[in-house]
């Protein structure tokens, strides 16, 4: 491919896949100084994510990849995101069978047999970056915020490692980094969608059941997709106005 | 020493001493206060910056397709058109910033096309499942599929 | 991987294998309890003039500081960052119920432990600033802040502001624990936590606990001195202890009863774990051994007309089995409620180390300090009013 033709077709595709800020973005981390990408506002984002379980195969993508992204310890057992096999015996939402081996991280052998009665499917968790955080609220020191773009982050110079926010979150997404001392958890992939890049597991799904969404921008298709679909937060009882909303979001799931 | 305040002097005496460690402390508080903490709201302002510090693994499907531009010509209107290239291929920002020195490698095709495509029943019906052993015996999935294409068999294929 | 998960029985998110908090998070409520206890017998004197208990006033004061003093021990070992600590004053959350424990800690010793019992000890610290040697000469001197001032006149001063303090220190001391228990009672995530009873729980099993502590204290202290046990004064501290036990216990079966009728979405899996994992140390230990056994045998004392010296017995046993429970209590609080999964669908087990920073060792250490310190502020400040300090102080 000669030199022209490249640059010319480079063009093109960015085009195709970027506008206007996220492509300014885009170009300062090619240079190497992602740090510099202009033209981020935080007051113009306020970022959430739509979960399909319809789409979900539980192939592990998404837990690998975070772990490689955000450098979170394979072992012993620590993950900002991970995924769930619900088995649903016979509608009966109240005794589900879950498992989640090693989080999903290796994917999932095979455990039941089809036509057994009983209805499967993968649950991806993660953050949900709630706008009423409990994490936020218990931590003692403002270690643990709620970014102007409204994601949920963590000041891991300034964290204690009192680990009372680990025990407010009602979802089990935080845990003690033993190699810091301090709490880790997702972070929304807060250095790459600053960027224009979307978050390492939503780069990583190949069916498209994880896709972030900037509810800010009116030309978001989150805001088509909340309109054309039933979907669901996680506890909604526990009232953390969360961001992560899930499609065909079964009863069972909690 | 003098009495000043009669009978209550101790008290006063006493008073001054937590006088005195408030001060110390409102002191101790301006000097160590970080800089930047409360900002945008009850935590360090450059904790922000320092979160989009964090260096980049994966380099984005635009990244990959200003030198590989014939992958989605050859993906388009297939199954796999939509999936983003380092689903498969892996976290190759280094290679994309850098191909001379950070080499990619190729994923082996019975390995990743069975993480998506084994038979389970927790996966949705619709999506297309089978049995790699069963469907192809020894035989590397990509030696009938175009792994970018899949419905498009190779020349040659049984 | 595998010694994680072992000790997991159904599902729990993966997050969730490892306990957040060892047993030194027991031991804070478990001491600060101690702490509000003993302050609240010594008030019973003070504010209500209950003259009988007078004899353990100032015991009950120097116990309550010596415990406070290594309080906030545990949680400061238990931090992942203890260098970090001083940011709990410096930007305090206000949103946090956990960031207000710095201020609310000060201002209870400072402005309550440390004044009253500097008011109330200012006539021995004069006198023993100019009649002792060596160089606790010159602790005492610093303690007197340069003031000789001891005359009739000064006295009655410290007396109406030691009262005043007292005023104050009796919501305070209900605030450091009631809000202790509020730390726990606020995590709406944790529904073996999340009660609006468990600020009162926590304070009525303080009391409990403090009121015990300061009676087997003051019969173990006799005894040593080889002085004269004052059974008005023991009667009267019982009597308390009982009180304020039916009420702790009622508050605890109201709680109890209240889960088990309402039976939510968690009652399941909290019912099992009470059942299994949780039917040694809540069952027996707390509910039999440590409140209906010492309840009892209090009552017996009520009723019956003992001789003083089973009396003493069983108020010593009952002391006894008294802390054992609301250890426990702690210990179900604390432990119990870390050993379900948020699904609702999965145990865990807490294995608790021995020699590590939150192993059984280090806390072993930490409730034997107290004792250590209290032992050294007996010898500092000799509470004993039944005219024998000459010779301990000396």
């Amino acid at each position: 491919m000669n030199r022209d033709r490249r640059d010319f077709l480079a063009q093109s595709t960015k085009l195709l896949f970027l506008t206007g800020a996220a492509q300014l973005g885009f170009e300062a981390l090619l240079r190497g100084e992602p740090e510099a990408a202009p033209n981020y506002k935080t007051t113009d984002h306020w970022w959430g994510m739509i979960i399909d379980i319809e789409k979900c195969i539980g192939c592990g993508n998404c837990v690998r990849a975070c772990k490689e992204e955000n450098d979170v310890p394979r072992e012993p057992y620590y993950f900002r995101t991970w995924v769930e096999r619900y088995h649903v015996p016979d509608g009966d939402i109240e005794r589900p069978q879950v498992d989640s081996p090693n989080g999903g991280y290796d994917g999932f052998p095979e455990k039941y047999r089809a036509g057994d009665g009983a209805k499967s499917f993968f649950v991806p968790k993660m953050c949900n970056h709630c706008a009423h955080s409990p994490c936020v609220q218990v931590c003692p020191v403002g270690a643990t915020f709620e970014s102007p773009d409204g994601v949920v982050l963590v000041d891991p110079t300034y964290c204690l490692g009192c680990r009372y926010c680990v025990q407010a979150c009602p979802y089990g997404c935080r845990y003690i980094d033993p190699r810091t001392h301090t709490v880790d958890k997702c972070s929304l992939c807060y250095h790459r969608i600053t960027k224009g890049l979307t978050t390492a597991c939503c780069e990583a799904c190949p069916t498209e059941a994880r896709v972030l969404g900037d509810l800010k921008d009116p030309k978001d298709p989150i805001h088509e997709f909340l309109r054309t679909h039933k979907v669901q937060v996680l506890k909604p009882q526990m009232a953390t106005g969360s961001k992560t909303y899930y499609n065909g979001l079964d009863g069972s799931v909690r | 020493m003098k009495v000043l305040f009669g009978h209550k002097d101790h008290l006063v005496r006493m008073a001054a001493l937590f006088l005195a460690g408030i001060v110390v402390f409102l002191v101790l508080k301006a000097v160590f206060v970080p800089k930047g903490f409360g900002v945008y709201g009850h935590y360090r302002a450059g904790a922000l910056e320092e979160n989009r510090a964090h260096p980049v693994a994966y380099a984005g499907r635009a990244a990959c397709v200003e030198c590989h531009s014939d992958v989605p010509e050859t993906a388009k209107g297939g199954g796999h058109a939509f999936i983003r290239c380092e689903a498969c291929h892996g976290p190759l920002a280094a290679h994309a910033g850098d191909p001379g020195e950070h080499q990619a490698v190729r994923p082996e095709s019975k390995v990743l096309c069975a993480r998506c495509h084994a038979p389970n029943v927790a996966r949705p019906a619709r999506f297309p499942q089978v049995d790699p052993a069963e469907h192809a015996g020894d035989e590397a999935c990509t030696a009938c599929h175009t792994a970018h294409n899949p419905r498009q068999q190779k020349e040659g294929a049984k | 991987m595998e010694s994680i998960l072992h000790g997991v029985e159904g599902y729990m998110y993966p997050n969730e294998m490892e306990l957040q908090w060892s047993v030194l998070i027991v031991l804070y409520p478990f001491i600060t309890g101690l702490v509000a206890g003993a302050f609240i017998l010594a008030s019973l004197e003070r504010v209500f003039r209950v003259e009988s208990v007078k004899p353990t006033y100032r015991l009950a004061l120097l116990t309550a500081l010596a415990f406070l003093l290594v309080a906030p021990l545990p949680l400061q070992l238990h931090l992942g960052h203890p260098e970090r600590s001083l940011e709990m004053y410096l930007t305090p959350h206000t949103a946090s119920a956990m960031a207000m424990f710095g201020f609310v800690y000060l201002w209870y010793l400072m402005a309550v432990l440390v004044l009253e019992i500097w008011l109330d000890y200012r006539r021995d610290i004069v006198r023993l600033a100019q009649t002792a040697t060596g160089p606790l000469r010159y602790l005492y001197r610093a303690m007197t802040l340069g003031s000789y001032d001891v005359s009739e006149e000064a006295l009655r001063v410290d007396d109406r502001a030691g009262y005043v303090i007292t005023l104050i220190g009796i919501p305070s001391a209900f605030l450091l624990h009631g809000y202790v228990g509020f730390i726990f009672g606020s995590v709406k995530a944790n529904p073996w936590w999340s009660t609006p009873l468990m600020p009162i729980v926590f304070l009525f099993s303080a009391i409990v606990s403090g009121i015990a502590t300061v009676m087997l204290l003051y019969m173990a202290a006799t005894r040593l001195r080889q002085a004269t046990i004052d059974m008005r004064c023991l009667d009267t501290i019982a009597r308390y202890l009982f009180y304020a036990f039916i009420i702790d216990f009622s508050l605890e079966m109201l709680d109890l009863v209240h889960r088990i009728y309402e039976a939510d979405e968690s009652f399941h899996t909290l019912d099992f774990m009470v059942k299994t994992r949780l039917y040694l140390p809540h069952i027996v230990v707390q509910i039999v051994l440590g409140t209906l056994v010492p309840l009892g045998l209090l009552a017996l004392t009520q009723l019956v007309n003992l001789t003083e010296r089973a009396r003493r017995g069983t108020y010593a046993l009952a002391g006894v089995l008294t802390l054992v429970g609301i250890f426990a209590m702690r210990w179900n609080v604390v432990i119990g409620g870390q050993l379900f999964s948020k699904s609702f669908l999965g145990y865990t087990t807490y294995k608790m180390a021995f020699a590590t920073r939150e192993g059984l060792l280090p806390a072993v250490l930490l409730m034997i300090l107290p004792f250590v310190i209290l032992w050294a502020l007996v010898r500092l400040l000799p509470p004993w009013t039944d005219g024998r300090e000459a010779e301990t102080a000396a």
